[in-house]
Formats: C-alpha cells, structure tokens, sequence
C-alpha cells in the first residue's frame, strides 16, 4: 500500500504558500518599469459614440498612452471571438456581431470598453480616465431576458434581426406533441433561471510584457486556461504568434468559469504593452467584476411533461428564452444549448424530450458559463418539474423520482438527448440521502417547528451532470471550435524527484496535491518528491484548462498514460541492469523486480540509470520523461441525490437553511478530503443562487446589483454546516474510473432549495432568489388560499 | 507625500506615501506584502484584513497615514522558524482554504475572533463572526472547522 | 480616491479651526463611510480632519442618571463596554451587530449619527431614547437631529462630541437586515424611559424617525396587541430591490413587536 496515494485526504501542498501569505496571484506581480492601465468604461448601456476627445486626459500629470477603438483597428487587433457554432432554425449559423475589445462607434452595455489609459500610477491613471471625453448620443435599451426579442423592441445589432441570436430546436417535436395529445395528465411550470454574478474573491487583472529584443510578448492573466487563452490571443485576436506569446495563469483566486473566457482587457493590455514598449498592468477592482465579467444563467423557461396514470414520464417538453447579453462572450452560445439542452433527461427514463431554445441579446454584459454552465439550468427546471408532477399526481417527490429512474440495470444508458450516461445508481443515492437526510422524521420535526410559528419544508433534487468536458469528436461535430483532449508530461530529473505538467489550470481546486497522488500512486515515487506544474504556456506542452469539472477525468487520466510509458521504458532500463527478460520485470510499488527472486532496483535507480545511460540496453532513448495526450471517448456523469430542508419565519419570509444533506456519485475518490471541499463550495453557490444571488439591471440597463452593498453572496451566517456522503458507481468509460466533482454542488442545490421552501409554503412555485419579500409575499397568499 | 513609519510583523518601516495611499496599498506596493489581498471596492469582502495595534481592521478602508506609529500584524507575521501558527494550521488539516484568495484575511479576522472570544467557539459564533468575510470557494463548512481547531489549538490543547 | 491634505488634530478645537481653514474640509472618524466614498470618488474633500487623536471624545460614563458616550467611541468599545452593558444592554448589543467585527473596531457613533445613513442602526437608539447630542456648539435633542436623508442638523464646522442617554427602564433594538450590506432594511428600537415608551425607527423611510403612531397604539405600554391594527404610511416607506414600500411597512410593525416582546 502506497502512502499518501490514491484515496487517501493528504494535505494539500498548495496550502503552505497560501497560508503564508506568499501565493503568488497576477495582481502581486510587479515588473521595473511598469505602467497602469485604467479602462474608460460606457456609463450607458446603449450609445452610438459620436466622437471621443483623450486630448485633457493625454495632458494629465503622469499619462502614457490614451488608446481607442480607432488604434485598434488601426493595428488590426481583435475581435473578440465566440469559440462555438449553433445552427440557427433556418440553417444559418447563430448570429455573430462584431465583438470589438474597445468600442467602434457604438457601445452596448454599461462598463462596455471605450478606451484604455495607462499612466505611471493607478491613481494616475484613474485620474485621467475622467478626462477622456467621450460624446454619446444614447439610444434605446433592450434589457429583459423574456422581451428582448419582441416586435418593436429597439435593434442591438444589424445582424441579428429581433436580438436573436439563434432559435434552436431539438429533439422529436412529432413525437412529444403526440405523446402529449395522449396523456393521462400533464403538469407545467413557468420558471425563471435567475441571472448571477460568478464572483471568485479575485478580481480579473492583466499583466503585459513586450520583449523588444525577443519580439515575444509575455501576459500575466487571471486565466483558468492558460494555452486556450494564448491561442485564441494568437490565432484569432492577432496579438502575436502563438510561438512568441507565453501566457502565464499563475495562482489564481477563484474561476467558477469567469476566467475561462479572454476578455476584451486582455486582448488591450497584451497590444497596448508592446505599443509603448513598457510593461501594462491593469487590475480590476469589484466593480469592474460586476460590470464586465461574464455573468451567468439568465433563462426564462416553460416546462411541460406528460405523464400515464401512475406518474411515469412520457414525454417533456420545454421552451427556454436564454439571454446572451449584449455580444457573445467565448463560449457562450454553447451553454443554453448543448450545456443545457442534452441534459434534460435527468436521471429518468423519459422516452420523449423536445426543447425550443431563442437566445437574445440585450444591452446587458455578455453572459456565459459559471459553475455548472447549463447543466444548472437544466436540473433546476427538471427538478422543479418533477416536483410539480408529483403534485398533481399526489405522489410523494420521493416516489414519483423512484418510479421514472433509469434502472440500474439500463446502463449504459442512451437517452432521447444525446447523451449516453456511462454509469450510475439513482435509486441507492436517493436511499441513502434520505436516511442521511432523516427523511422519514421530517414530519415530527415539521411539527415541532410549528409550535415555534416555523414553517418547515423539506426538498430532494437528483441531478445528474455531464463533465469531463470532453470528447474532441463529439463536441467537433457540434460546433466546437477545438478539441478538448489533455496534456501531460511525467518526467523524472536524474536524482530521482518528479516533475509533472499538465495542461489543466488549479485555481483551487488543488491540483498540485491530487495530481501528485496520481503519481506517487503509480510510480511509488514519495509524495514530497512529486512538483505539478501548470499555468505557463512556456512550460507545459498545451492544454485545454479547468472547467466542466475536466481536470481529473482527462487530465488525470492524461497524467496516467504519461506513467504508463514510464513504467514500460523503466522495464527494459530495468530488464537490462538486472540481467532478465523484459517480460520477466513487474512494477509494484516503486520497484522493479525480476519476478520470483528477489532482484529489484526502485524507480529513482532506473531514471537516474536512464540520465547516465553508461550501462543501457540498445536502441532505448536516454532520459526518463514522458508525454501523453488523452482525449476521452464520453463524458462522465456524475449524479446525486441532494436533500435540503428549510425554516421560514412567515412573518417575515426570511428562510434558514437547517440541514443540507448530499449524496454524490463521483466514481472513484483521489483526495475525498479536496471532494469534500469541491462540494461544499458548490452547495454554498448553489444555495446563494436559490436565496441571496440576483443580479439585477433596471430598465435603463443600469446595473443595480453592481457591488457587495446589493448583490448578496453567500457568508457564513446564511449556511449550516453541511452531510456529505457517496453513492459510487465505476464508470466504465473513464480509465480512472472517476468523474467529477467541482460543479455537482451548485447544479443540485438550488432545485432542492426552492423545493424545500415551496413544501414549507404549501406553494406551487417560487422564483429564484426566493428573497425574503418573495416568500413572506407566497406565505401570505397561501395562508389567504388556505382560510 | 508624507513619511510614514510603524512597525510591520515586529520590524520598524518607513514609507512615502500620498495621503490618500490605503494602508493595503502602502503594505503590498511599498512593502511588497502582498499577502494581504483585495476582494471588493466596498469595504466588504475582508480579504484585506490585518491587524493594527492587536485589533483587526479592513487594511482598504484606513489611509497609510492613520497608521503612523501603530503596529500592525500581516499574514506575513504568523509563522516562525518553528513552522505554522496554530490557525494556520488549523486551516490546512482542516482544508480551509482552496483558492487561498480569501485566505489570509480569513486567518487573520479567526484570530481576532479567538482574541476577542477565547478559544472554545461555538459554531454559530464563529459563523456570525464571519460575518465581514467572504468565501466563494469553500462553503465555509471547513473554514469554521478550521476556525474552531484552531482557537482551541491556541489554547493549548 | 482624489488627492488631498491630511490633518491630524489632538482637540476638539483644532479640529474645528482647522476645518473653519479648510476650503471644503470634511472630518474623518472611523473612515468606514468616509473613505470608501471617497474611494468610489463620490466625496473630493479638499482637506480631511482626522479625529482619530482627539482623546476628549472617547468617554464613556453614567452621571445623574444619564450614559454619556464619546463621539469617537468605536462600535467595538460600546458593545463590549461593561458601563453600557449595565445602563443600557440593548444599546450594547445593536452596537454589537454593526457591519462585521473589522468594521465596528474602526467605525464610531459619532460618525454613524453624523452621516446619517437612513439604514444605520444607532440613529433608531438615538430617537427611542430620547438621547441629546453633544456637539462642539449646542445640544441638540434627537428628534431635532436627523433632519433628512445624510442630513442632521449639524453645521460644516460643527463636531459631535457625545451622545448622552437617559437610562430606561427597558429598552431592545430589532433590527431585520438587508442581506447583501447587512444594514438594517427596518430597525426599531423600543425603549421605555420615565414612564414614557417611545419608538424609535430606521431603515425604512428617508430619515430616522420616531414611530408616533406606533407608540400610539402602545398607548404607554409595552403593550404589542395594537401594533397589527396601526396603518403606516406605505408612501413615506422605502422601496428597492430588496424590499417594496409594503413589505417595509410590514416588517416596521414586525421589528416593532418582537421588540417590545424583548423588552419584556
Ligand atoms: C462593511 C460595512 C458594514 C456596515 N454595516 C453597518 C450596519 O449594519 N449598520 C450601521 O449603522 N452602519 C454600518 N456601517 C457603517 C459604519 O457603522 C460606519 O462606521 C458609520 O456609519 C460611520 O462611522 P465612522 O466613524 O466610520 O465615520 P466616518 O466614515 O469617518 O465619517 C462619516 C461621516 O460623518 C462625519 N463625522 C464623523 N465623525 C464626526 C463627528 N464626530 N462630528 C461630526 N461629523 C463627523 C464625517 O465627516 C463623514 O461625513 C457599515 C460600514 C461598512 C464599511
Ligand atoms: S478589500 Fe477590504 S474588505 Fe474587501
Ligand atoms: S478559498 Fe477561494 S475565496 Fe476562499
């Protein structure tokens, strides 16, 4: 048994240099020489520029550059991209507007890029960002999600007629409309998936560096994908070729997706470093967060399923109205359809499933994926729905889950959309929850919290989600602009230690200590021996990144493979210095031995035997450093059962969480210390989407949630400490057999929040965030129902 | 410009600074402290949390100047020679951290909380305490594990 | 933040001269209001008086019948203060429950009733207690105090120096909080002084006021069971994303009798 190996909670190896003080984040890297950018930013959410004046703000004390859109274009800089293609209804590619990373002539939202001043000093530059002098002639702003593509409304962009970007149909429309026609009941929901802010603790921040002598330009970025965003930089942006761009992720304080996406300061700092041949910083503070990182979510949805008389699912079906905001931020266009769209099945049997997807603009920040991305919108409608269902048929939610589950037995399983889950085992998750949950004492303490005036509810939601983002063919085939393979290289220095580069991105989720495990699980190298490097295009290979909960299920697995080939090279080094057959040499723990006698020499012996190659076998390469690439052939699907329960104050309407129990299927558990976070910080995310988390714009496109003061994230106080158990199953299609862990919480909370409180309320339904207002307002009305 | 001087994590420093220069500014460009981090522009977030004259404060809400002669305490002043102060290491066995931005404040406002309340806390105390902290990573489930180990750690038990 | 001059001062009346030179002089207390506007660039004093050094202004006392508490009092010196835990704990605890640990060891009374935030919480106490501002001018009887929303009945060059407090016979502080800032959507205090119960009220309307109708209902009491049947203004409330002008009017009367039942 290997220590600190596969399954065991080692303490992270990150955790030192964090807890220090001494992690190394872009926003504490200073250069000599450095300049500070400040970006002038639209204060309105639909303007045509008719002239900007920098002349006053060139003349401030400490001023640089002052550069605009017209520069820009000037040096054939950008656009923007949006990496996906989504066939529009008829036929036609989705609708793509120009995405200029500094305003050309128009700007269409507020905190949409105008110009960037950079300056000795941030307060320089801040200084003299007020003096630019920017002429707008403001126009009308489309703002609401579900109206947006209504006739009369004001037109964004001339290429997308009515602000759509694309209608997307999909599934067996025929099929459902008759199954519908022939159903014993159906149930129908009208439900909004609330807009949210993504808000890692980090502010995004951008470092430049221009090598004149190298012609190389060097970005520091608050990046989750460090060769994504070089080669989109590179390939589409124009910045510089990829060989002479390195982009570095360093520690990075949170993603949650917001940092997968290149964003227009990027794209500016990177050009405006080497145009004045000084090195740009800009650092964004929360308010620029609120104003122009993507957002996430933002659907106003109908769902309808048709159900037999003994509440089994015949066919759903679903019309969704998905904002983009106002141009299309890198992946966008994916998130509302493929994200979304193919994981409408759940965990049931449902044979039938068609879905109308309309995505619009709105003079609103550009919307893309945060944590969960789309699959949160898809579980939330879905359990919501189901809950309905068992409503109207009288069925308890538990019961009516039970009855539609795809059966253990079906797995693999194909579902009417798509997706083929590998593996799974809904109903043991769902068992084991609810005795977590206490599930069968609910109504004794339901009783109990009465006789304090506490309204006490209790919600399941059994999600399922796909990640291990994913098979380079499949997501090709739907529009995908690259493939979503790994990299990794394993590679030992002679005195034995380990080097190990992967192509995914830790900004959080521990990397450095997982990874490690992998390694020292395999090769039996000691863990304090193992060093994972990623987040500098100049040091790894390539890669893909961190999102869509990928990083163990492909990079991990790419990490294996890398092993793999050390362990087969180490065998002929091995079968040599020991004088036996290759096929007589075994690997076991570090060692390899000649079978059945007790010659052996451990790992360590055979790389350094590898770098001092004095005694070799022939036609071996020197050197003990191995690359693999692995590019998976499903994407995995982790499932649960997650079981809230809630107390409303009626007089109040304000809600608190008391229990939370979750049941997860993550296949196999590396460090189920780090899993155990991963779920956690999900659930809270999820938790704060149900409650607390509403980004809102008022009707002029100003966004009223634009700090910590309105929006509100989730804190200590408004959480209990939360039940965590397991329900595993092996994936068959995944070498590692593991899964995936990093969205599951925020896709299975807020379902089984909003069906705690609807319980509690004895109401049908109630939107995210269930607000205090919002819930003391359906207290009141159900209360008035039931007198 | 202005000098100021105190004393950071027990050694005297002196600085020039504008007046209105953040003492988060001061510690992280004139220091070069930069464990000390900012979350948010309204005073909120708590990463900037540090300590001055033994009280915790939001270093991006009070100017350099204001801490002219006072003593202040960073994330950079915990550990020693010996290795991790106690809360430190309450938050890694504890796996109270994962981006590690929120971090330091963290570690720093947790010590005040056991400063102010001893070293036996509740776990609605240390989340109500937590109130001017926020994480986006962690759920705070292990935050307040690692919170409450460690105040009891301090204790020397 | 713009640039401007740094003035530290040791007395009351340093402070007030050197603000009488300033061109457009402001007094820095806590800063926990003051810098991050000034942060967002939305004050650009010319010259900022720090009040962090005048020692005269941090007392706490109780003399005749009164607890009398230093403009310069931090909200951390109040809630743990043994003196006002004794004279008035309801004080102690609202004071307790300001912004978050960090904020309430640098933010001060002074600078709270001063800037008048209409969410801020000691205001309410103020008004409910019928408590007399000190300032380096006058005293200036609560309800004459807050005159509208960020607006007292201070002068430019006019600093609070204390807060004086008749001590109750009972008094407690509800306060429902909004759930992003954590300032009070509707705080009210209930305090019973003299014989006399009075309520004071915050968050709800533009400025802090006394809750007349209210105190109506109690006819004198602490009595709560008419507090249902009292129609609030729900013109004269609030409304924001985070609560309508009805839901206000609701909670007021909510806070209102859950803080009668704690002064029971
Ligand atoms: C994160 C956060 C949360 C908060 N939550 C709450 C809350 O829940 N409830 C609440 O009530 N408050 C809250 N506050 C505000 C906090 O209580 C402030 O401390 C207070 O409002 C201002 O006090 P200060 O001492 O910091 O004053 P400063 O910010 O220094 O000054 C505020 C204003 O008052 C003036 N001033 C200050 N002192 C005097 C004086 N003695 N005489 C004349 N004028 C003076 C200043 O010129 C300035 O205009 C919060 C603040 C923050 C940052
Ligand atoms: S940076 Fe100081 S509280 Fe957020
Ligand atoms: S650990 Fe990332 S914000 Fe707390």
């Amino acid at each position: 048994m290997i220590e600190n190996g596969i399954g065991a909670s080692v303490r992270r190896k990150e955790d030192q240099r964090f807890l220090i003080g001494k992690g190394n984040y872009t926003d504490d890297i200073n250069v000599a020489g450095q300049t500070h950018a400040v970006f002038v930013r639209s204060p309105h959410a639909h303007a045509e520029i008719k002239g900007i004046d920098c002349s006053d703000a060139l003349a401030a004390p400490g001023v640089v550059a002052v550069l605009t859109g017209d520069d820009l274009a000037a040096d054939g800089i950008g656009p923007l991209i949006c990496g996906v293609t989504v066939t529009s209804d008829d036929g036609e590619p989705h609708r793509a507007p120009a995405h200029p990373a500094l305003a050309q002539g128009k700007v269409n939202y507020v905190g949409d890029h105008v110009a960037i001043v950079i300056a000795e000093t941030r307060a320089q530059a801040r200084d003299a960002a007020e003096l630019v002098d920017v002429d707008y002639s403001v126009l009308p702003a489309v703002i609401d999600t579900g109206s947006a593509a209504d006739s009369g409304q004001p037109q964004i962009h001339e290429v997308a007629p009515d602000n759509v970007c694309y209608n997307w149909p999909f599934g067996d429309k025929e099929g459902v409309e008759a199954a519908f026609a022939g159903a014993h009941k159906v149930s129908k929901l009208d439900l909004v998936n609330n807009r949210m802010v993504t808000n890692p603790m980090e502010p995004r921040a951008a470092l430049g560096e221009y090598n004149q002598g190298m012609d190389e330009i060097t970005l520091h970025l608050t990046t989750q994908n460090p060769h994504v965003h070089r080669l989109v930089l590179s390939a589409f942006n124009q910045l510089a070729p990829e060989h002479k761009l390195r982009v570095v992720g360093p520690d990075v304080g949170g993603g949650f997706g917001a940092k997968i996406f290149v964003y227009a300061e990027e794209l500016v700092v990177g050009w405006a470093c080497r145009k004045i041949k000084r090195p740009v910083k800009w650092n964004g503070d929360r308010t620029e967060a609120f104003l122009a990182d993507a957002h996430g979510r933002d659907h106003v949805s109908t769902a309808e399923m048709a159900m037999d008389e003994n509440g089994k699912f015949l066919a759903m079906r679903v019309q969704t109205q998905a904002n983009l905001g106002a141009y299309l931020s890198t992946f966008s266009t994916m998130v509302p359809s493929y994200l979304y769209a193919f994981l409408l099945a759940g965990q049931y049997s449902t044979p039938l499933i068609y879905s109308e997807v309309k995505a619009v603009f709105t003079n609103t920040a550009p919307v893309d994926a945060c944590r969960g991305a789309g699959r949160p919108e898809a579980t939330y409608l879905v359990e919501r729905l189901v809950d309905i269902c068992a409503a109207d048929m009288g069925l308890d939610p538990a019961e009516i889950r039970r009855r539609n589950f795809i059966p253990v037995d079906a797995f693999p399983y194909q579902t009417p959309v798509v997706q083929c889950y590998d593996s799974g085992d809904y109903p043991a998750a769902l068992d084991k929850a609810m005795e977590l949950a206490d599930y069968s004492g609910f109504s004794a303490r339901a009783e109990e919290a009465k006789s304090r005036g506490k309204l006490r509810g209790i919600g399941l939601s059994s999600y399922v989600e796909a990640c291990g983002i994913a098979p380079s063919a499949a997501v090709g085939q739907l529009g995908a602009g690259v493939g979503l393979w790994e990299s990794a290289q394993v590679r030992f220095n002679p005195t034995g230690n380990v080097q190990v580069f992967t192509g995914t991105h830790s900004h959080g989720q521990g990397h450095e200590t997982t990874f490690a495990q992998l390694v020292c699980d395999q090769l039996g190298v000691p863990i304090e021996n193992i060093e994972v490097i990623h987040g500098d295009t100049a040091r790894t290979q390539f890669g893909m990144g961190t999102y869509g909960s990928r990083s163990l299920a492909v990079g991990g697995v790419a990490i294996a493979r890398a092993c793999d080939k050390l362990i087969a090279k180490g065998k002929k080094i091995a079968a040599h210095a020991l004088e036996a057959a290759e096929g007589d040499i075994e690997f076991v723990d570090g060692n390899f031995s000649v079978a059945g006698t007790d010659k052996a020499m451990n790992i360590a012996e055979v790389a350094f035997t590898a770098y001092v190659p004095h005694s070799y076998p022939e036609g071996v390469e020197p050197g003990f450093d191995e690359n693999a690439f692995f590019d998976p052939t499903n994407f995995s699907f982790p499932a649960g059962t997650h079981i809230c329960e809630v107390e409303v104050d009626p007089d109040t309407g304000v809600v608190e969480v008391v229990k939370y129990s979750a049941v997860d299927d993550f296949g196999r558990l590396i460090n189920p210390m780090i899993v155990e976070g991963q779920v956690h910080g999900g659930i809270a995310h999820g938790v704060g989407q149900a409650l607390l988390e509403g980004c809102s714009y008022d009707s002029e496109g100003q966004l009223v949630t634009a700090s910590y003061m309105d929006y509100a994230m989730p804190r200590a106080d408004n959480l209990p400490s939360f039940d965590i158990d397991y329900a595993p199953t092996n994936p068959p299609d995944n070498p590692l057999g593991v899964k995936g862990c990093g969205e599951a919480g925020a896709i299975g909370a807020p379902p089984a929040v909003i069906n705690a409180i609807s319980n509690a309320l004895g109401v049908r339904h109630i939107d995210m965030p269930a607000t205090p207002e919002a819930v003391w307002r359906a207290a009141q009305q159900a209360a008035a129902v039931s007198a | 410009m202005s000098t100021v001087s105190m004393t950071v994590n027990g050694k005297a420093v002196c600085g020039e600074v504008e007046s209105r220069t953040l003492l988060v500014q001061f510690l992280r460009e004139n220091l070069g402290l930069t464990g000390t981090h900012v979350g948010c522009d309204t005073s909120q977030c708590g990463a900037c949390v540090i300590h001055v004259n033994g009280k915790s404060v939001k270093s991006c809400t009070m100017l350099a100047i204001q801490a002219d002669g006072a003593d202040v305490t960073t994330i950079e002043g915990l550990a020693d020679e010996a290795g991790l102060h106690p809360m430190q290491q309450a938050f890694m066995d504890n796996h109270g951290l994962q981006c590690g931005f929120c971090t330091p404040g963290m570690v720093m406002s947790a010590l005040d909380i056991v400063n102010r309340n001893g070293n036996e806390l509740d776990e609605s105390t240390v989340r109500k305490e937590l109130e001017g902290n926020i994480c986006r990573c962690t759920g705070y489930h292990n935050i307040v594990k690692a919170v409450q180990a460690g105040a009891k750690a301090m204790g020397g038990s | 933040m713009y640039e401007f001059n740094y003035r530290k001062v040791d007395s009351v009346a340093a402070a007030v001269e050197a603000m009488q030179q300033a061109e457009d002089g402001k007094f820095v207390a806590g800063g926990q209001t003051m810098l991050p506007t000034m942060k967002h660039r939305l004050a650009s004093p010319s010259d900022l008086i720090d009040l962090g050094g005048v020692a005269e202004l941090t007392v706490v006392n109780v003399e005749d019948g009164n607890l009398t508490v230093g403009a310069m009092t931090t909200h951390a010196a109040v809630a743990a203060s043994a003196e006002v835990q004794r004279a008035i704990p309801a004080l102690a605890r609202l004071a307790g429950n300001i912004g978050d640990p960090a904020v309430r060891n640098r933010g001060t009374i002074g600078g709270s009733i001063a800037n008048h935030d209409p969410a801020a919480d000691y205001p309410a106490a103020v008004i409910a207690l019928g408590a007399t501002v000190q300032t380096s001018k006058r005293a200036i009887p609560a309800e004459e105090f807050f005159t509208g929303m960020f607006e007292t009945a201070l002068e430019e060059d006019e600093i609070v120096t204390s807060v004086s407090f008749p001590l109750p016979e009972a008094a407690a502080y509800m306060k429902f909080e909004n759930p992003a800032s954590r300032y009070a959507i509707v705080g009210v205090f209930v305090a019973k002084t003299g014989g006399e119960v009075r309520v004071g009220v915050t968050g709800a309307t533009a400025c802090a006021h006394r809750g007349l109708l209210l105190e109506e209902a109690m006819g004198g009491e602490l009595d709560a069971s008419g507090i249902d049947s009292v129609e609030l203004p729900v013109e004269q409330m609030n409304s924001d994303i985070h609560a309508s002008a009805e839901y206000r009017a609701h909670l007021v009367k909510v806070m209102t009798k859950r803080a009668v039942e704690a002064c029971r």
